[in-house]
């Protein structure tokens, strides 16, 4: 009985690991699956009073890793276009979020992979301010405040500030014990929160795919596939594949081994090939004709901001520095407890559900940077897609469209760089005074500033790839080839309940009636000549 | 006292191919324009895939048909002739309110009228060639950039072309049921592309 007993569960054990394996991989205590457990090590048998001090002991390991991360966009916030040779990334780019960094990198740099980045003067060479822990602290309690230049809390403060909120120290010798491969939350931390709150930038990320649905995300599912980012942007070297500033829209071809470094990995094709629809042989071949034309993304992603966070359609700068009826700056909260108007910050609109605007698209982005002339009389589309009908390299592809009204120099027509962020007396958060924000703001980022400011209108376009649907979900024909077509305004393409030729229609059911009455008449004359006859003398019966 | 004549008109592979394209030019009609926009039926998923799998069954219909047409020399039923057609549009316009006799008698070697052939030599080289050619076009659009047909066609084009022949076929469609009706009883001809049978009007 006690030999048998033991047996019977192996048996047991065995058969129910050999017929679910998915529920044997939850329960059977798992090996470990990294060959370093950290905790283990001398060098993080200790306190640490900084994050740089972390990062020195990381780097008597791994010798490397800091050189390699000094060369990543994640530490040098810069990118120089491949066609254009313009400089791009956060240092130059102006958006119509919080605008620029420049002058405010003590916030920004919250998000900066880095420490330290307080002003214009930060060394890009000093191997310890890499911030390893940002991408690999695996407990969740690592945190970087807006005003501590990328630094960590060290010490329990109020955050926000006035909001009677707290934040504890990290302890960061547990954090570096803990160090592991990048998930959702680490690469969301930041990602998700871009424009400085959840969700608000890119519409496609926000911290519901930390844990996301299925029906959220088919990938990132976290009790399905439970992708992490790097599972699509593979890494090699500290290098992440895949970015805005050199998309990938038209990757052709056979599914692929996925990393190797002329391949661009975060894209659809690259798990899935060109070809991907595996229907009914009349309805594959249908499907797999569209993917020369439409990126996966504009089907498989029928809506972005799938979520109760939403995301922010629109940012009114021109209402900033509003006070409320004591006089005193006011917050005001949408129905769903959303950002709606800030004196410091203005008017927002934000919603869930969205529905993308389509455009061509063939990666390539077109920017207005800082100092960049613009034509005020219209409004200025800040970046723009390139890509136009019957280029192999285009694909119509989804954009969440950010629309709002920033402040600009009224005379060089120049976007301005307002100092917003900080406590000094010319911060716009602090003083409510645009003349002496974007005086110091122009002044850092080293722009003649007219003294005339103005608000002009200015739309920004993010490409959506996220939030990818179960293929139940993606859009039906009928919501492009029907008669309100989301690809009506997409220039250069037929479709044929929406384009069609009104002449042609028009003859077509005029000669279709003229049948018809033709028809008839000629039928009913027969038919009246038939009764005449039946009733002639000749046939009295 | 009357006699029936009875001829075998219409023979069996004739009949099914008949009827078989009926049925699918029907189908793809009622498919086709909702495709155009012009209703709602099946649904644009459901509209495009019959409108395709009909066209794919056509075309191995005809292939049989064709074949059929030359080995039992049938396809000489469809060289056009312009003998008598005044002679029938005068029995359409007038004659056949009258009950004058049908100037044209059917025989197993022509059973097609005069106007009919031209009617159907319409069908066949303008119809046909309009709807065939730009709906396969169509349905291989996806492959004209591998062929370089891109540099000389437009979808819109071809798209037009095809509804603009899908209009034709239509208006066909209503004047072929149409006659169909003008035997010596309204479903007589029916019945003869049914049975094979043609029964000549008893005379009176």
């Amino acid at each position: 009985m006690t030999v048998t007993k033991p047996l019977l569960t192996a048996f047991l054990l065995a058969a129910t690991i050999a017929l679910a394996p998915a529920w044997a991989t939850t329960q059977a205590p798992p090996a470990k699956k990294t060959t370093a457990d950290h905790a283990k090590f001398k060098e993080l048998q200790r306190n640490f009073a900084s994050g740089p001090e972390v990062t020195k002991a990381c780097l008597s390991c791994h010798t490397e890793a800091a050189d390699q991360v000094q060369h990543t966009k994640h530490w040098t916030w810069e990118y120089t276009d491949a066609k254009s040779g313009k400089k791009l990334g956060k240092r130059a780019i102006i958006n119509n979020y919080c605008t620029t960094t420049i002058s405010n990198e003590k916030d920004c740099m919250a998000c900066h992979a880095g420490y330290g980045w307080k002003d214009s003067n930060f060394d890009f060479t000093v191997k310890e301010n890499v911030d390893c822990l940002v991408c690999h602290d695996s407990t969740g309690t690592y945190r970087k405040l807006p005003g501590d230049a990328g630094h960590p809390v060290y010490e329990r403060k109020e955050f926000p500030k006035g909001s009677g909120k707290f934040v504890d120290p990290v302890d960061l010798q547990k954090v570096a014990q803990k160090v592991a491969m990048p998930s959702r939350a680490n690469c969301g931390a930041c990602h998700f929160f871009g424009a400085g709150g959840d969700g608000t930038k890119h519409g496609d990320l926000d911290s519901a795919l930390k844990t996301p649905s299925k029906a959220l995300d088919v990938h990132m599912d976290a009790t399905g596939l439970n992708f992490s980012c790097v599972k699509c942007h593979q890494t090699s070297g500290h290098e992440v594949a895949g970015s805005r500033y050199a998309m990938a829209a038209a990757v052709t071809g056979h599914a692929r081994v996925r990393g190797a470094q002329d391949d661009q990995p975060a894209s659809c094709p690259s798990c899935h090939g060109d070809k991907p629809h595996h229907e009914n042989a009349l309805l594959m071949e249908r499907l797999n004709a569209h993917t020369d034309k439409l990126a996966c993304q504009t089907c498989h992603i029928p809506e972005y901001a799938r979520d109760g966070i939403g995301t922010e359609k629109s940012w009114d700068w021109s209402t900033a520095t509003k006070m409320g009826p004591e006089g005193k700056p006011v917050l005001i909260k949408d129905s769903a407890g959303r950002r709606a108007f800030d004196s410091k910050k203005g008017n927002f609109a934000w919603d869930s559900y969205l529905v993308p605007e389509y455009r061509w698209f063939n990666g390539q982005v077109s920017y207005i940077t800082v100092g960049d002339k613009i034509d005020p009389s219209g409004i200025v589309e800040i970046n723009h897609p390139e890509g136009k009908v019957n280029d192999p390299a285009s694909r119509i592809w989804p954009f969440k469209i950010h629309r709002g009204k920033q402040a600009y120099d009224a005379e060089n027509n120049i976007l301005a760089v307002t100092h917003t962020a900080g406590e000094d007396e010319t911060a716009l958060w602090a003083n409510f005074d645009w003349q002496k924000a974007i005086t110091a703001g122009m002044k850092t980022a080293g722009l003649s500033y007219s003294g005339k400011y103005g608000f002009v209108s200015t739309e920004m376009s993010w490409p959506i790839t996220h939030m990818v649907a179960p293929k139940d979900a993606a859009l039906q024909c009928a919501q492009c080839h029907g008669a309100e077509s989301r690809l009506a305004g997409i220039d250069g393409i037929y479709l044929p309940a929406v384009h069609g030729s009104r002449l042609i229609d028009l003859l077509g059911w005029l000669a279709v009636a003229a049948a018809l009455v033709g028809v008839l008449i000629h039928g009913f004359t027969r038919f009246c000549f038939f009764c005449n006859k039946n009733k002639t003398p000749e046939n009295p019966q | 006292m009357s006699t029936v004549t009875r001829i075998y008109l219409y023979k069996r592979y004739e009949r099914f191919w008949h009827w078989s394209q009926a049925a699918l030019v029907i189908v793809m009609l009622f498919t086709g324009f909702e495709i155009h926009g012009a209703y709602h039926l099946f649904g644009f998923r459901g509209a495009a895939t019959y409108h395709v799998f009909a066209a794919w069954t056509l075309l191995v219909l005809w292939a049989f048909t064709i074949f059929w047409q030359f080995t039992t020399g049938e396809w000489r039923q469809y060289i056009p002739t312009l003998k008598k057609v005044d002679a029938m549009v005068r029995y359409y316009l007038v004659g056949i309110f009258t009950h004058a006799p049908n100037p044209f008698r059917k025989t197993t070697t022509k059973k097609h009228n005069p106007l009919q052939r031209l009617a159907y030599l319409a069908l066949l080289a303008m119809v046909s060639p309009i709807i065939w050619g730009s709906g396969l076009l169509y349905l291989f659009f996806a492959y004209w950039k591998a062929v370089g047909a891109d540099a000389y066609l437009s979808l819109e084009g071809v798209a037009l072309a095809h509804t603009a022949g899908a209009f034709m076929m239509l208006v066909f469609f209503i004047v072929h049921v149409y006659l169909t009706t003008t035997g010596h009883s309204p479903f007589a001809h029916i019945k003869t592309m049914i049975t094979g049978w043609e029964e000549e009007a008893p005379e009176s």
